[in-house]
């Protein structure tokens, strides 16, 4: 298994599928975030590991 | 996925443009954009001083940075707006901008906190206005568009740059199309030209996407601050963004040709010029242009 972190919120994903697939199956818009694996950017091609901790850095700001 | 131009690992896909980039030239193809943007819409020369406003969020520091590592005359402008949300967000995002200047030696802020100049801070304000009735957001845009035009004119920089990006300009589009607010469509545009003692106000990155200005930050090493204002939580431009957002999931670049081709419908004269709409003189307290008789709007607030 895998972790994602959006805004304080934590998911759990399995290893395998795609970083996209990954974002949608936890609700969220792939356009609306970047994904970033021990400290680097990341398409959303790359697939997820097991152990893996992905933030997920929401692009939409406001103010 | 594999960068376009050396075939290294790729660090963003832009899925507008079908094209992967890894970090060193994607640094190198968004400073090209910018610049071509500028001009595109003849924004500003390097023989000009542009005051960048910043604050401290993604937009305009990578925009201030981009434009200081583009050889542009480029200041920063902070405005201190006295906003806490119950983490210290006006003070996080000056913490932000102290931080980037640290890293950029060259770069000169002007910073302007309306709590000590003016008596009150945004919230402050709005508290005891009709106007936005306690949500400080129609007082915030009205002070910080006054303070960004007082700070140019007085500081003699003939040209005004925001961090508008496109998903900002497009979700400006669709509340003005969803309500048919015809003078703010006529006015909405990659440049405003001077007039009347108005700054020229340009939006360098208004055709590039928000996610792509969050990549160049990332990229690039600038530390912003990631939380948004704690008044744009639910704002409907944060909700048309959402619905936009929708769009560019299912069909890449929509949002690009929503915005796009509403520029081309102006240039070929679908809107009434904005020019034949206003009308502005001198407040008889500052001296700022308004369009208000006598006193101008932030005038009247204090």
């Amino acid at each position: 298994m895998a972790t994602l972190i959006h805004r304080g919120q934590e998911w759990q994903v399995k290893a395998g599928m795609t970083v996209r697939d990954a974002i949608l199956k936890v609700g969220l818009n792939p356009e609306a975030v970047l994904a970033v694996r021990d400290g680097r950017l990341i398409t959303e091609d790359n697939k997820i590991k097991d152990g893996d901790l992905i933030k997920l850095i929401a692009v939409v700001s406001g103010g | 996925m594999k960068c376009r131009k050396c075939g290294q690992r790729a660090v963003f896909n832009m899925r507008r443009h079908k094209l992967a980039l890894c970090a060193e030239h994607y640094l190198e193809w968004f400073p090209e954009q910018v610049e071509r943007t500028i001009g595109r819409y003849r924004m500003f020369t390097r023989d000009e001083r542009v005051l960048v406003a910043v604050s401290g969020g993604k937009d305009s520091l990578a925009l201030w940075d981009l434009l200081l590592d583009l050889g542009y005359h480029a200041e920063g402008l902070y405005i201190g707006l006295g906003i806490d949300g119950g983490f210290g967000y006006s003070e996080l995002s000056l913490e932000k901008i102290k931080a980037f200047i640290t890293t950029r030696p060259e770069a000169v802020l002007h910073t302007v906190d309306i709590a000590k100049t003016y008596g009150q801070s945004i919230p402050e304000v709005a508290a005891h206005k009709r106007r936005g009735r306690g949500k400080p957001c129609a007082v915030c845009g009205l002070i910080k568009r006054y303070v960004m035009n007082r700070v140019a004119s007085e500081g003699d920089f003939g040209v005004l740059a925001t961090g508008h990006n496109l998903d900002d300009e497009a979700a400006v589009l669709l509340g003005n199309t969803l309500h048919w607010q015809t003078g703010y469509l006529s006015r909405q545009a990659p440049v405003l030209e001077e007039k009347d003692g108005l700054a020229r106000k340009v939006k360098p990155l208004c055709r590039l996407y928000e996610r792509e200005v969050a990549a160049y930050a990332i990229v690039k090493g600038i530390d912003y601050i990631y939380e948004e204002c704690p008044y744009a939580v639910g704002s409907t431009t944060n909700r048309y963004k959402e619905l936009l957002n929708q769009l560019e999931l299912d069909s890449p670049s929509s949002k690009l040709q929503f915005y796009i081709n509403f520029l081309k419908a102006k240039e070929q004269g679908f809107f009434q010029p904005a020019e034949a709409q206003v009308e502005l003189h001198p407040c008889e307290n500052c001296g700022q242009p308004t369009t208000a008789p006598g006193l101008c709007t932030f005038c009247r607030l204090w």
